[in-house]
């Protein structure tokens, strides 16, 4: 069965129809990637999904559980959270405040203490800085804020908007590698990307998203191969 | 000495109603002008409770009160304009304003009357004789706004506020429900105005439907010079605000003018630092 199902999910921006109906799975384990230009609904997608912004019809399913209608909080205590497009750490709060309300949904003090360890060793550039206020790090330092953050709520499923814009290559890769990481500790990526090449590179399977409508699928190798991705995407 | 200790006093009272608008605006982006008329309520609690039962009981009965009006006009009034624009939401906080001192006229009447409370006295502080509800209503003031300070720092309620006033999304992505965390918001701003209108009526021992709207704008003043949206400046706005007003009174040739002083200040300081004083300038960093 798969861990997330979203089935003809239409979303609109008052008459603007930004998604018209889109269906995806994602199966436990896997790195899936929704790719397309900027417009095409990934980020609406997204939003839509984690229950951000209100869809007008379809359906989404979380590990059995309808969660359509659910407001994004609760869809968080059922395992499933976000890294937000553009990172969103919290600007005046410290690195290990940070950290902390990513654990918002954790109760026990000591378990809450052994992940934060836990993160600055998967991010020794957080450990260093951890009484810094977020808003004086460098984009990619947030960006590595922004995932552990994430982190902290052990999600079953990772949702990663665009975690490699506005980042220098070097810090891409990175990132990709920190995603691949994620997934051999058994955590389910589904991730939104403009950079096709290394994300498909990554992926079990990938959607093609354009003008809000799903146009082809596929495992990550078949859509590195397509002609139309090549010619869309990555510039050949 | 006494006018600047009763000017520290004024500033606590100005200092506990402004954290109730600048609590409000940083969480809800919304300006509460209803909240003046929290303190009316809180006063009229103790007004009538007062009469049958002793202080301590009346103050408990008029912080419940104030807390419980407060969430109630919240969830009535403010909750369904969530995604309203911020002009309605403006005109429903001028609206819930009028509800409220109607609401009182109906129950009181128009006229102000006097109510009496024990009597406090004075103590001897070295060489000044100083009144004991100026003691008071610092030392509890104090306590309060420090107190309100940890729990926004260190409790994880009050770092869900912090992060809500920030980035609402980024938040509920946490798991924060933020309707939540604005009903908090309410009743803790709700709960400080409740302990402003007893000090208030320390200082003037009578109640009327309008009591609220002299303190309640000069506490948004207050909460402006500070920076709105800021706790540090709300605090720091209203000790500010109450300093100015007890020396302008105290002075024979600026005392008529007083009022307009303060709010020359407040015009001056937005004037050169449109923020407030300790306001922040939000980044975007893409």
């Amino acid at each position: 069965m798969a861990l997330l199902e979203v089935k003809d999910l239409t979303v609109f921006y008052g008459v603007i129809q930004a998604l018209k109906g889109i269906s995806f799975d994602v199966n436990k384990g896997e790195i899936v990637t929704l790719i397309g230009a900027n417009g095409a609904g990934k980020t609406t997608t997204m939003q839509s999904v984690m229950g951000l912004i209100p869809s007008k019809s379809g359906t989404v399913v979380y590990n059995g559980v309808d969660i359509t209608k659910k407001p994004c909080h609760s869809i968080v205590h059922l395992g499933m959270t976000q890294v937000p497009e553009g990172r969103r750490v919290f600007q005046e709060l410290t690195v290990y405040e940070n950290l902390l309300m990513g654990a918002y949904t954790e109760k026990s003090k000591a378990k809450i203490k052994r992940d934060i360890e836990e993160i600055y060793e998967w991010f020794p550039r957080l450990g260093e800085r951890k009484k810094q206020v977020a808003g004086t790090l460098s984009g990619g330092e947030q960006q590595m804020l922004a995932m552990g953050r994430a982190m902290m709520s052990h999600p079953e499923l990772l949702m990663l908007d665009e975690p490699s814009m506005g980042l220098s290559p070097l810090l891409v890769d990175q990132v990709f590698e920190i995603i691949k990481n994620f997934q051999k500790n058994g955590t389910t990526i589904l991730l939104v990307e403009q950079n096709a090449g290394k994300s498909l590179a990554i992926s079990d399977r990938a959607y093609v998203l354009e003008n809000g409508q799903i146009v082809l699928s596929g495992t990550g190798d078949e859509l590195l191969k397509s002609d139309m991705v090549k010619k869309a995407y990555l510039g050949g | 000495m006494s006018t600047i200790l009763d000017g520290l006093s004024l500033g606590a009272i100005y200092a506990l109603i402004a954290l109730g608008y600048t609590m409000v605006y940083g969480i809800a982006k919304m300006l509460n002008f209803a909240h003046g008329d929290i303190i009316m309520v809180g006063a009229y609690a103790i007004f009538v409770t007062l009469a049958s039962t002793n202080l301590l009981l009346a103050l408990v009965v008029s912080i419940l009160l104030c807390a419980v009006t407060g969430v109630v006009v919240e969830k009535l009034a403010y909750k369904p304009l969530r995604s309203a624009s911020p002009l309605a939401v403006l005109i429903t906080a001028i609206g819930v304003s009028y509800f409220l001192q109607g609401t009182a006229q109906l129950i009181f009447g128009s006229k102000s009357q006097p109510i009496t409370l024990p009597s406090l006295g004075s103590i001897q502080i070295g060489n000044f004789q100083v009144e004991l509800r100026t003691v008071i209503t610092l030392g509890v003031g104090a306590l309060l706004m420090v107190g309100l300070t940890l729990f926004v720092k260190c409790t994880r309620t009050g770092r869900a506020m912090l992060a809500v006033s920030e980035d609402k999304g980024a938040a509920q992505l946490m798991g924060v429900n933020v309707n939540r965390i604005i009903m908090i918001t309410f009743a803790i701003g709700s709960t400080l105005a409740a302990c402003a209108s007893f000090f208030y009526l320390l200082q003037i021992p009578s109640v009327s439907p309008t009591l609220g709207a002299m303190p309640g704008i000069k506490a948004f003043a207050a909460a402006v010079i500070g920076g709105i949206g800021s706790i540090p400046g709300a605090m720091v706005g209203g000790v500010l605000l109450g300093l100015v007003e007890k020396i302008c009174t105290s002075i024979p040739v600026l005392n008529p003018y007083t009022t307009a002083i303060e709010f020359g200040l407040l015009i001056v300081i937005l004037l050169v630092r449109p923020i407030g004083l300790l306001g922040v300038r939000r980044r975007e960093k893409v």
